[in-house]
């Protein structure tokens, strides 16, 4: 060990850019698999998430109308900065889950092929779901998808940071903005992601990251009414219902994934079907 | 020198109403326990009694859902199972204008429209699903897609057979049987398709058609032995039943209300887009969830364009649903018209400026005149909820960017309009536009290929298209 002091990363949230604390000045205690003390991570509120939903919603229509091309290129310009900075990522996994290091830079690696996947997928998903409808009469019909607007994500557990991509990844791609709740306990590979992005060309608002609990986020998640979707991959199941319920009020798609699939990209557009009629 | 129309009423004695009628559940026609009355709204006349079905009864359509699913319709390859739709799509036609009288008898439209549009829409749709059953592992959604099951249908009284239609045709097309429920003020077409499914020789249980009200539409959503749910009507509705299923393992898709903008650029073809707005409200007296509801009119022309509207609407026929001529009907219940009713006092009362044609309406009957009102603004609840009823609120811009705003500010996102002459601009518009269906230079126009469905608070999924099979298949919901 040398004399130097190590200088400790402060880890806050990312909130429209910008890496705030908790409005409520809460803070949780992040500790290794064995339990020693890592971090204090922020303990989200009620008003940070919607700050978050404020941001959220401010950024859609600019990145919802930004080209596929574009959209593609930045997912891209994700993946290379988390490339970057894979060392980083698999201290901190191997800190907070206690894996081997062959088993947290696989996590890495394949949490840049992801991205890498879905960033591919923004200039194709239109062609695939998206139809020219042959209607009886003088038209010119077509459906496409668009993005939803804002999707408010629960990261599962394990892995904290391949779990954290696979979620977020493929709702930006179609162009909605997301609010995400990083994992509980390892929360601090979501954190650092948050610098991965704001060196990405992602426009401020496009993602934003909160930790603290499911359990007091979620239900207000739910019941928000500027939220349109969620994703509760990561949510513990005896919540489910609840979020299910409080959903309702303002008719939220709801919905449970694992893995990657392009699913996670569909139930997060709307099919748009346009009449232009045909004549001289 | 003017001209009068002379009657020209269709003729009833195409149709026989029985005195009572009970549930198709297994192939066979079941006596009901309690009943109804069903009338006409247009002469108030009791057209017959309908059953209300209780647990039992629909305990009793699961069951034979269940059994037809497991037994039969599951084993049935996909194209014998077209061949049935094929079949269904035929009688339909053959009976169309019996089908049509009933409908208007039944549910107030104009003969015309159930004549011209509900019925044949509704064999067209059957036509095109009775195509997909035997190619659904080309349509996109893996590459051996499967049924979900037994489905639950539960569809408004608006477009009663035609939203049958919509529901059944996708739901057999894709291998689920059914146990669908009509609207409970409008129930004699739905019993009438019993009768095609019989003459189909479509395997009992398939179909099972249960009538009754809102207690029984919630023993079906709440049923345990129903894997989906398929609904149409209000947004209030949907909620309810979106919270019921919520810690189930059930798979829903609604079809909910609407506040549709249709927006006039300055540079819209006047006359055409004054026909479009008249479609846009009073197609079906207005009892349409993707209703044109608020028009939107560039400030420069509102003067002119308001001046033709109401030039026309002088000219629109309201009265009896069975002549010809008719253009608008009655207002399909008491209650409905009361709604509307009280939304328009609402209007008056918030400041909006009323006006409507004069127009004797039939001293019996629930009947209500082409309305609109200008002065509204955004926030005036005419121009937030969904009135379901011949009643416009008119609303005017500035700039492209404002009436995009405007269109936009609403829980709401089923339809839109957009006229203008200009291609770029309503393609911009459309695009801009958060809403599912969107038709430009156009209103109200509907076809089985075309997938329908909302944004936001107007529902879950879309029916017709490609689409629409998702609703009905295993792992592709989310599409």
């Amino acid at each position: 060990m040398s004399d130097h002091i190590d200088v400790k990363k402060t880890y806050k949230l990312f909130i429209n850019g910008a890496f705030p604390r908790s409005e409520s000045g809460r803070t949780y205690e992040v500790k290794t698999s064995k339990g020693t003390f890592l971090a204090n991570a922020c303990l989200s509120s009620r008003k940070d998430l919607r700050e978050a939903v404020v941001a959220a919603r401010a950024a859609h229509n600019g990145w919802s109308k930004a080209t596929a091309y574009n959209r593609g290129q930045i997912l891209y310009r994700i993946a290379e900065m988390l490339q970057a900075r894979t060392g980083e990522f698999i201290q901190e996994i191997m800190m907070t889950t206690g894996v081997t290091k062959v088993k947290a830079e696989k996590e890495v690696l394949q949490a840049i092929d992801t991205l890498v996947w879905y960033a591919g997928w923004s200039d194709k998903i239109s062609s695939l779901t998206g139809s020219n409808n042959p209607v009886a009469g003088p038209f010119y019909n077509f459906t496409i998808p668009e993005s939803m607007g804002v999707v408010a994500c629960i990261a599962p557990e394990n892995p904290s940071l391949l779990g954290f991509i696979e979620s977020i990844a493929p709702v930006i791609t179609s162009g909605n903005t997301v609010i995400i709740l990083a994992s509980t306990k390892a929360p601090l590979p979501a954190i650092s992601f948050a610098e991965v992005l704001a060196t990405s060309d992602l426009p401020a608002g496009v993602i934003n990251i909160l930790t603290g609990k499911k359990d007091e986020i979620a239900p207000w998640m739910a019941s928000h009414m500027d939220i349109d979707a969620m994703d509760i991959s990561g949510l513990p199941s005896k919540l489910t219902s609840e979020v299910k319920v409080a959903g309702a009020e303002n008719l939220k798609r709801i919905h449970t994934f694992k893995g990657t699939t392009p699913h996670r990209i569909t139930a997060f557009t709307e099919s748009k079907t346009v009449w232009h009629t045909i004549g001289v | 020198m003017s001209f009068e129309y002379a009657p020209a009423p269709e003729s009833r004695a195409i149709t026989t109403i029985k005195p009572k009628y009970g549930h198709f559940i297994g192939g066979k026609f079941v006596a009901g326990s309690k009943h109804f009355p069903t009338i006409n709204p247009a002469t108030e006349e009791v057209l017959s009694q309908i059953a209300l079905a209780g647990k039992a009864e629909v305990d009793a359509a699961v069951k034979a859902a269940r059994k037809a699913y497991t037994s039969t319709w599951s084993k049935t390859s996909g194209k014998e199972r077209g061949k049935y739709l094929f079949r269904i799509a035929r009688i339909l036609q053959e009976r169309a204008r019996e089908f049509a009288v009933l409908e208007t008898l039944d549910n107030g439209k104009p003969i015309r429209e159930s004549r011209d549009t509900d019925i044949p829409l509704a064999a067209a749709h059957f036509f095109y699903h009775a195509g997909w059953a035997d190619k659904l592992e080309y349509a996109g959604l893996g590459s051996s897609p499967k049924p979900l099951g037994v489905a639950g249908q539960i569809i408004p009284w608006n477009f009663p057979l035609l939203m049958l239609a919509w529901k059944v045709a996708p739901a057999l097309a894709t291998g689920n049987t059914v146990v669908l429920k009509p609207a409970e003020s409008t129930s004699l077409t739905a019993l009438l398709f019993a009768e095609v499914c019989q003459q189909a020789e479509l395997p009992a249980g398939v179909v099972n058609i249960v009538t009754g009200d809102g207690t029984t539409g919630a023993l079906i959503v709440n049923h345990p032995g129903i894997d989906k749910i398929a609904f149409t009507g209000s947004t209030e509705v949907g909620k309810i039943i979106a919270r019921s299923v919520a810690p189930t393992k059930k798979s829903v898709t609604l079809e909910l209300g609407g506040k549709g903008a249709n927006i006039v650029f300055e540079d819209a073809a006047v006359d055409e887009t004054v026909e479009g707005i008249i479609d846009g409200i009073f197609f079906n007296q207005g009892h349409v969830c993707c209703a044109g509801s608020r028009l939107l009119l560039q400030e420069n022309i509102a003067e002119e364009v308001l001046h033709k509207l109401k030039k026309r609407m002088e000219k629109i026929r309201v009265g009896d649903p069975m002549d010809k001529n008719t253009d608008v009907g009655a207002i399909n219940s008491k209650e409905q018209l009361a709604k509307i009713v009280e939304l328009a006092q609402v209007g008056d009362s918030e400041g909006g400026q009323r006006w409507s044609p004069a127009c004797d309406l039939p001293k019996k009957g629930y009947w209500f005149a082409p309305t609109i009102f200008t002065g509204v603004t955004s926030a005036h609840r005419i121009a937030r909820e969904e009135i379901f009823g011949p009643v416009l609120s008119v609303l005017t811009f500035r700039t492209p960017q404002e009436a995009i705003e405007k269109a936009n500010n609403t829980p709401f996102g089923l339809s839109a309009g957009v006229w203008g002459e200009k291609g770029s601009r309503t393609l911009w518009a459309a695009q801009q536009l958060r809403a599912g269906v969107i038709w430009t230079n156009s209103f109200n126009k509907f076809d089985p290929t075309s997938p329908f469905g909302g944004y936001k608070e107007s529902g879950w999924g879309r029916e017709g298209g490609r689409h629409g099979l998702t609703a009905y298949l295993k792992g592709v919901s989310g599409e």
